[in-house]
């Protein structure tokens, strides 16, 4: 992994960035405590009781003094807050040719599905130097996907979806940790994320196709399930089609409009009220409670498998 | 120097009325602290045994000592009984009972029998959670997070929660009485800048009690609810939404963290103008820093959800309004050091502890500011740096203050002197066996090892034995004061009415004092005189 | 001021002020200060659940319209005359114990009793009618169609925050039937009703939080 035992090591594009507010930050509030200290000690032994010290003008009470110190810790603040601010929206900004992993999490494991269908359990490969971006749900109680060594976290939800991305810069094998407490084996529910050289990578996927891909996988359940019934293209029911609707701006019947995102598609099949498409009219049933989490996300895949930015991101 | 002349020695608080119906009917605050004071005790201890499970459980990476199940019990079981059973009502309930009446002239609190009946609402909570203890415990964690507390866990949440509602009560029922006390039973020339700063720690930590409390309450009512009809508001099932559960603990959760720090901010603040011979430095900003303090408390509770799935802008927004409440506890820390600048400082014990506090208390708070940037909050949260970094807060700053107060105050309590030497010794050992235990945690939270883990991977073996070493050395340090205490009760010396020479109302009474609290009136001047002699 | 009562001695003070507090002055505003104090705290528990009833409805805004729909609006809107009635007559009772007319002061408590129970009636009735809808989640809940989880989350909402509030009408009732006891032994008159005035405030509080709930329950869902 890395040749020191003490520092984590830096395995993602975000993590030196990070790596430096916090050590930049520790330097800080070590310069503040150390300061603090040294007063506390100096004056502890100045003014020990008995000592010769002159203690005239005590009474004083200083305007000037705390609203030195009320201001300039508050500019300190804002200037760290700044500096948080713009990383914290660049973690939050995955870059648009980022390749999408489908995650489950359940009590207490992780399943990973890649877009050519290959699955993981708790072990997710990745190939070097690509951004990467997860789509993640639960079945069960809060998850939480963490790799130290790339510093992303990111909470996973029953009924929704959360993401994050990264960019592996290192390769190795760095620990999968869940961080947020589930129950019984929560301390056991980690595995571990392998980065390849990409050549490596896509010997890795080709060794395992054994599935059909996920849009494939989708393809089958889109007939299966009866979407195909209304939003197929011989439909005779008055309902959207779905051909490249990924990633396009969908305008609403209450007006308002919407990006066809993972998250709008997945409760367009689970809650097909809430977001009806302006001039259909809202006759859809609901799929609540009849696709379990991987269906969604293998429909999800095919819908997106059929938008023009497909393209662009299924390939390596 | 007395107010009590010669010759006239009044029968105090705790030498009429001896039985124990008399007692568990008492209205006087004094004896109410004094019960309050045993139920805390034995919490402590009781969560400190937890405690003691899990580091030993933590020693080896794969958790050899207990089984997951048991390990997440204990962790429950610990984090529960020391928030809501030690923590939050350790200052307010013992400390503030007793002393809020007397620092502020008045006879007793403005409603006594509520006061009782708190002490029996926190004493029936009390139960409910031993009781899920005996049932076989929780394992949800102290947060109680759902859908994990309400659909998934097979334990007796509902006893726990139950027990943590009733105890809310007790909480919200003790600010009320404090505030009112505070706002109507000042004796003449008891102004509210002449208030000691612990008056305004405990009626600031008052008014969080009575507002945040009420929404912790109902949220439990909820998750109780949830669990026993299977269906709720919390429920993704129904489209329900699990992050409003964490919105709404929070909501109390956070300000609660200042229900505990307030009080202890206000009361070092006695213990260090007692002992430096002068007033505190910046009176009044110490107290608009406690306001305002207990005020934008209620607007940063976001900040424990950064990578809980809230939205990006969202947490910017408590991002910012957790930097803006950091700077008030920085005030705080600047006025108290500079406070010892000019004084004539002598060490007893009570001083230690609260020099303790100031030290512990900064190095918890600027943790709490790499916490706050969201940014590096994504990788630090939820990772033994968290806990490092609250645990610094709450046991490094609440409980060494808490102690430093029961040194300070315990010749007022109980007429007697405990033994310095030991004193000294046992706050000199809490204070590294502190630094032992949680700050190799800083350090594994940093290389990621994530909290509430019964086994982990082996590199972070080393600092887990570090730390478990430490809690053994605290461990002694928190059993000695209860030994040389308990000792002094019987063997100790008489204290004298005021053996530290201090300002305070309480201590122009007799020690103990008696059960009307001033036999004369005492003398009320501006708050911390040490430059004029005792009146 | 302990000093003048220490002086004074216990004797010569009234005998209905405590001892912590120096005259009834001090008293009757400490009391009523802290019932103020427990009101704010009234008002963050209702806060809770109008909280949740908020964000849900944003979430949910046409299951929610439905489930609104199965409500009766009769029964809400008599029940909310009924305690607006109830609120006057607490507050005639207070001017009437303050003339010192005692037997109207318990007539009108009576009275403000009987509305609360008359509330509270109703409110059985609408639970026995939702009841036989199948409409209680957990205990009966049997509806189809495409809201049928909105709908059951609505009334997840609906029981917690007309129980709650029930169940705050129902201590009020028991309160004022005991006070109303007290008034006819005369323990109350025009220099001494702090409890009577404090117990008004509370039901006060009772009745403003039944007017943001009538609206959220009842009628929202019916607009548009």
């Amino acid at each position: 992994m890395s040749e020191s035992r003490f520092f984590l090591p830096e395995a993602s594009s975000l993590a030196p960035q990070i790596d430096w507010l916090f050590w930049s930050m520790i330097a800080l509030c070590a310069a503040v405590a150390v300061g603090v200290f040294i007063a506390i000690v100096f004056y502890c032994i100045r003014y020990r009781r008995g000592s010769p010290a002159d203690r005239s003008g005590r009474r004083k009470q200083s305007l000037g003094v705390e609203l030195t110190w009320t201001l300039i810790p508050f500019a300190l603040f804002i200037g760290v807050f700044v500096w948080s601010l713009f990383l914290f929206v660049h973690e939050h900004t995955p870059p648009a040719n980022a390749r999408t992993v489908y995650v489950v999490a359940k009590q207490w494991m992780w399943t990973m599905q890649h877009p050519g269908g290959q699955r993981e359990i708790n072990t997710l490969h990745v190939p070097l130097g690509t951004p990467v971006r997860l789509t993640m749900t639960s079945q069960d109680v809060i998850h939480s996907f963490y790799v130290p060594a790339f510093r992303v976290k990111q909470d996973v939800l029953p009924g929704r979806y959360t993401e994050l991305w990264f960019t592996p810069t290192l390769l190795g094998r760095f620990p999968l940790f869940c961080t947020e407490y589930c129950g019984l084996d929560h301390s056991k529910m980690g595995g571990s994320i392998v980065v390849m050289r990409p050549a490596d990578y896509q010997r890795w996927l080709a060794g395992h196709d054994t599935a059909p891909s996920l849009a494939a996988q989708g393809a089958v359940l889109f007939r299966t399930r009866g979407c195909s019934g209304c939003h197929g293209a011989n439909a005779s029911v008055h309902a959207p089609s779905l051909e490249g609707v990924y990633g396009t701006v969908v305008h609403l019947a209450d007006g308002s409009t919407a990006i066809a995102d993972e998250r709008y598609l997945r409760d367009c099949i689970l809650l097909p009220r809430t977001q009806v498409v302006a001039g259909y009219p809202p006759i859809m049933p609901s799929f609540s409670g009849q696709l379990s989490e991987e269906d969604l996300l293998a429909l999800i895949a095919y819908i997106k498998s059929t938008s023009p930015l497909a393209s662009t991101e299924a390939s390596p | 120097m007395s107010a009590i002349d010669a010759g006239v020695v009044p029968r105090s608080f705790l030498d009429r009325d001896y039985g124990l119906f008399a007692w568990l009917t008492t209205r006087d605050h004094k004896r109410i602290a004094l019960l309050y004071a045993l139920g805390i005790t034995f919490f402590f201890f009781l969560g400190g045994a937890a405690a003691t499970l899990i580091r030993l459980n933590l020693i080896t990476p794969s958790g050899a000592l207990l089984s997951a199940e048991t390990y997440n019990k204990a962790f429950t079981f610990h984090g529960v009984v020391m928030v809501w059973f030690f923590l939050i009502p350790s200052i307010p309930t013992t400390l503030g009972n007793f002393l809020l009446p007397l620092m502020i002239g008045a006879r007793d609190v403005a409603f006594p029998r509520l006061n009782l009946a708190s002490w029996y609402l926190y004493i029936v909570g009390g139960l409910f959670t031993i009781g899920s203890l005996l049932a076989g415990g929780v394992d949800t964690g102290w947060t109680f997070y759902t859908p994990f507390s309400t659909m998934f866990s097979n334990t007796n949440v509902f006893l726990v929660v139950i027990g943590v509602f009733i105890t809310g009560f007790s909480s919200i029922l003790t600010g009320l009485n404090f505030i009112v006390t505070v706002h109507t039973l000042r004796m003449p020339g008891m102004r509210w800048f002449r208030l000691p700063l612990f008056v305004w720690g405990i009626y600031t930590t008052s008014l969080v009690m009575v507002l945040a409390t009420p929404v912790l309450a109902m949220t439990l009512a909820l998750i109780a609810l949830e669990r026993g009809f299977g269906v709720g508001v919390f429920d993704p099932a129904l489209g329900g939404d699990p992050l409003l559960f964490q919105h709404l603990f929070w909501f109390y959760s956070h300000p609660a963290v200042y229900i505990m720090i307030l009080p202890a901010m206000g009361l070092v603040s006695e213990i260090i103008a007692c002992f430096v011979r002068r007033r505190v430095f910046g009176y009044k900003f110490m107290t608009y820093s406690m306001v305002s303090i207990a005020v934008i408390g209620f607007m940063v509770w976001g900040h424990h959800m950064f990578v809980a799935g809230i939205s990006m802008y969202s947490s910017l927004v408590f991002s910012l309004l957790s930097f803006v409440v950091a700077v008030p506890s920085a005030i705080k820390v600047f006025n108290w050091t500079t406070t010892l600048r000019k004084g004539d400082i002598s060490f007893e014990a009570p001083l230690l502890y609260a020099l303790g506090f100031v030290g512990l208390f900064m190095l918890g708070g600027l943790t709490g500011l790499m916490l706050a940037a969201p940014a590096l909050d994504v990788p630090l949260t939820r990772t033994y740096f968290v806990v490092a970094h609250f645990h610094y807060v709450m046991v490094g700053g609440s409980v060494m203050a808490y102690l430093g107060g029961i040194h300070y105050w315990w010749p007022k309590v109980t007429g007697r002197m405990y033994s310095e030497g030991w004193a000294r010794f046992a706050a000199i050992l809490m204070f590294f066996g502190f630094n032992l235990t949680f700050f190799p945690q800083y350090i594994l939270g940093y290389e990621g090892m994530p909290r509430r883990y019964h086994s982990y991977l082996p590199q972070f073996q080393v600092l887990n034995i570090l730390s478990s070493a430490g809690a053994s050395i605290l461990a002694i340090g928190y059993l000695l004061p209860a030994v040389y205490l308990l000792w002094s009760l019987r063997y100790g010396a008489a204290a004298g009415n005021n053996p530290w020479n201090a300002r305070g109302l309480e201590w122009q009474t007799t020690s103990p004092p008696p059960k009307e609290n001033f036999l004369r009136a005492p003398v009320v001047r501006e708050a911390y005189a040490y430059d004029e002699p005792a009146p | 001021m302990s000093a003048s009562a220490a002086d004074i001695g216990p004797e010569v003070r009234d005998p209905f002020v405590e001892e912590q507090f120096d005259d009834a002055v001090q008293q009757r505003e400490a009391a009523t200060f802290g019932m103020w104090v427990f009101l704010s705290t009234e008002i963050l528990f209702f806060g809770v659940l109008f909280a949740s009833y908020t964000i849900c409805r944003v979430l949910h805004p046409q299951g929610f319209a439905i489930a609104s729909r199965r409500t009766d609006m009769l029964f809400g809107s008599i029940e909310t005359a009924v305690l607006l009635v109830s609120s006057s007559l607490i507050a005639l009772a207070l001017r009437a114990i303050k003339l010192g007319r005692r037997r109207l002061t318990v007539g009108l408590m009576v009275g403000t009793a009987a509305l609360g129970i008359c509330f509270l009636t109703m409110h059985g009735f609408e639970y026995h009618k939702e009841y036989t809808e199948h409409l209680i989640p957990g205990i009966d809940f049997m509806q189809t169609g495409r809201f049928a989880y909105e709908v059951e989350l609505f009334f997840c909402l609906y029981y917690f925050i007309t129980g709650f509030h029930s169940l705050h009408v129902l201590i009020g009732v028991s309160v004022i039937l005991v006070l109303a006891l007290r008034v006819a032994r005369g323990a109350f008159g025009p220099q001494r009703h702090t409890t009577l005035e404090l117990t008004a405030l509370y039901w006060h509080l009772v009745d403003i939080v039944w007017i943001f709930v009538y609206p959220l329950i009842y009628l929202v869902g019916r607009a548009g």
